[in-house]
């Protein structure tokens, strides 16, 4: 078979091979105080701090006491956010699936050698531009039940159709599903796209000669080969997922009734508006974990094990 | 990044396959276009015509009316100045953040690549891990250490916490950059006596121009989108344009004024649009490598 080469382009966040560096002095070290003070107090103090007071029973203002895992013991019994943790999971499950396969999907037909490429590149990648506060507005006017999709279809004759899913309980994360994808595929396609135009042109070629179908094709040789983006992409469609909050906030306001919360939404409103700082830091803290369960494999996989030790 | 050639089956002439090949890029275009399509046009119609009429159908009279109306006297809240106030707020958040998360992510990633520094592998790693967390983990206790510092709700307050979390991104951008470049010319730099400094300015940041258009890209478009700092840590003062946004759409009593709504959303979403249409490929090279800020 030929050689098949799939640049690692599309994942930026690969960091080249480690090599010596051969400066020395103080002023490099100076250089990078401001950063250690910041790693040192935001990223681990406060990290740290936070996990701390989910451990007490702060209220109003942070106490330092130690009440074990009562707060989460709340948490679980919480109906907002068994709810919300429950949504996370739906919007996940078909938010990562939805961009995965129509990202690939766009990918693929985009690289038929099509007319017009940059301009369908353009389209299916503007939304990534738009903040989710803009999207989430945005999609709320089109599916509003009163004056948008479901009245524009009623008009066209259709007069018993229905589509209230916004303001449905059982249907109103699926809302935030559509418009989630509407603003995340084009994303998966730029990272796939990269990855399908490192596939050695040969490989199509040989596989033809064999009689190999183009959905064959794509479906059993390609896909393998872009795997590394496929897992890129997934990763940071899932991070998303776990800090999804301003879709809700603009789009639903995590109604009706308590139908579209998220654990983030949970937290900010636990800390910031219903002085319940322990029980806030508890749901936060369980988000830290849920992250950690994503990345650590991934970070292991490949910095870890593929590179050696750095 | 993708300046090879598509890899795909070499196109035979108009077969179905290929037809329905278009049919599908095209039935996906106009998923991707309807609501920017329906936000433009119903932000130039009067609200009966809302009302009364087809979401989709040009409007009979364009009229600006609903953009003035957004700009300068919609409510956001108890105030009706517009979305103009989170406008300029933006801005004023914008051009710092920007300057400094870049300046200070430029000397990061330079002092990685080139010198030895004790301590830097752990720096780097952590602040590699940090980029994954949810903001949330961070809030409480930095609202409280900025309550302390007596600077909480304020500019520099919202500034200083972009450049916290540009801080990972923007590090991992330069170090990355900064490890392309041969080490041989750092070395020449050091035989002729740079010292840290000069050859950061004079050597490493003449070069680095491509990576400064595109971490300029990542930056503005990022801390134009942000809603969740600005919400909270800017104070009332300086709300910027999201959250701005969000206060016009969902604290309006009585009928809500959709073409005004919708005016406000296209302002606020004219500068990362602006950003990204102008700047085409070179945003794709931004956010693919940004792309583990997620």
């Amino acid at each position: 078979m030929a050689t098949v080469t799939v640049r690692a382009a599309a994942t930026g966040a690969a960091a080249p091979a480690a090599r010596p560096r051969i400066g020395r002095g103080l002023p490099a070290a100076l250089a990078l105080v401001p950063t250690a003070l910041i790693v040192l107090v935001v990223y681990v103090g406060c990290m740290l701090w936070t996990v701390r007071l989910s451990f007490t029973s702060s209220t109003l203002l942070p106490k330092f006491d130690f009440v074990g895992l009562a707060q989460y013991e709340r948490l679980i019994l919480n109906d907002r956010f068994v709810v919300s943790a429950q949504n996370t999971v739906i919007f996940g499950v078909l938010f990562i699936a939805g961009c995965l396969v129509l990202g690939f999907l766009l990918a693929v037909f985009i690289d038929q050698r099509v007319k017009g490429e940059g301009a369908f590149r353009t389209v299916f990648l503007f939304p990534y531009s738009m903040s989710f506060v803009v999207t989430g507005v945005a999609w709320q006017w089109f599916l509003n039940p009163g004056l948008g999709l479901e009245k524009l279809v009623r008009d066209m004759g259709f007069s018993d159709f229905t589509f209230d899913w916004l303001v449905n309980q059982e249907m109103a994360i699926y809302t935030l599903v559509i418009a989630g994808i509407w603003h995340g595929a084009g994303l998966t396609m730029a990272i796939l796209l990269a990855g399908l135009r490192g596939v050695d042109e040969d490989l199509w070629k040989a596989a033809r000669v064999d009689g190999v179908p183009p959905w064959r094709y794509y479906l059993s040789i390609v896909l393998p080969l872009l795997r590394p983006m496929v897992v890129t992409a997934t990763v940071l469609l899932a991070i998303s997922v776990v800090k999804l909050y301003d879709l809700v906030v603009a789009m639903t306001g995590g109604g009706p009734g308590i139908a579209t919360e998220v654990p983030a939404k949970f937290v900010m409103d636990h800390l910031f508006e219903r002085n319940n700082i322990a029980l806030g830091t508890a749901a936060a803290t369980l988000m830290l974990v849920t992250v950690v369960i994503i990345i650590a494999p991934w970070i292991y996989a490949r910095y870890v094990r593929s590179k050696g030790r750095r | 990044m993708s300046a090879s050639l598509p890899s795909g089956p070499r196109p035979r002439r108009l077969t179905p396959g290929r037809i329905g090949l278009y049919a599908f890029l095209l039935t996906a275009a106009v998923f991707f276009l309807l609501p920017l399509w329906i936000m433009l046009i119903t932000s130039l119609k009067p609200m009966e015509e809302i009302r009364l009429g087809n979401i989709l159908a040009l409007p009979m009279a364009p009229t600006l009316e609903a953009w003035g109306k957004a700009w300068s006297s919609a409510c956001t809240g108890l105030d009706c100045n517009g979305i103009s106030v989170g406008f300029w707020n933006s801005v004023r958040i914008l051009v710092p953040s920007v300057i400094l998360s870049i300046a200070l992510g430029a000397v990061n990633g330079y002092a990685l690549s080139f010198w030895r520094v004790k301590g830097a592998n752990v720096l780097f790693g952590v602040l590699l891990v940090g980029a994954f967390i949810p903001y949330q983990v961070f809030l409480y206790p930095l609202v409280r250490i900025f309550s302390q510092m007596g600077i909480y709700n304020s500019l520099t307050c919202i500034v200083l916490v972009h450049v916290i979390f540009g801080l990972p991104t923007m590090t991992l951008l330069f170090r990355n950059y900064y490890a392309g470049i041969p080490i041989e010319l750092f070395k020449a730099a050091r035989i002729d006596g740079g010292g840290f400094w000069t050859i950061f300015l004079r050597v490493m940041l003449p070069m680095s121009v491509p990576m400064l258009v595109v971490a300029t890209i990542l930056q503005v478009t990022g801390i134009w989108n942000d809603f969740i700092f600005g919400l909270t840590f800017a104070g009332r003062e300086n709300l910027p344009m999201t959250v701005q946004l969000n206060n016009i759409v969902h604290s309006t009593q009585g009928e809500r004024a959709y073409n005004v709504d919708m005016a406000a959303t296209m302002l606020a979403a004219l500068v990362p649009l602006a950003v990204y249409f102008v700047s085409g490929r070179w945003f794709v090279r931004g956010i693919a490598a940004g792309a583990v800020k997620g």
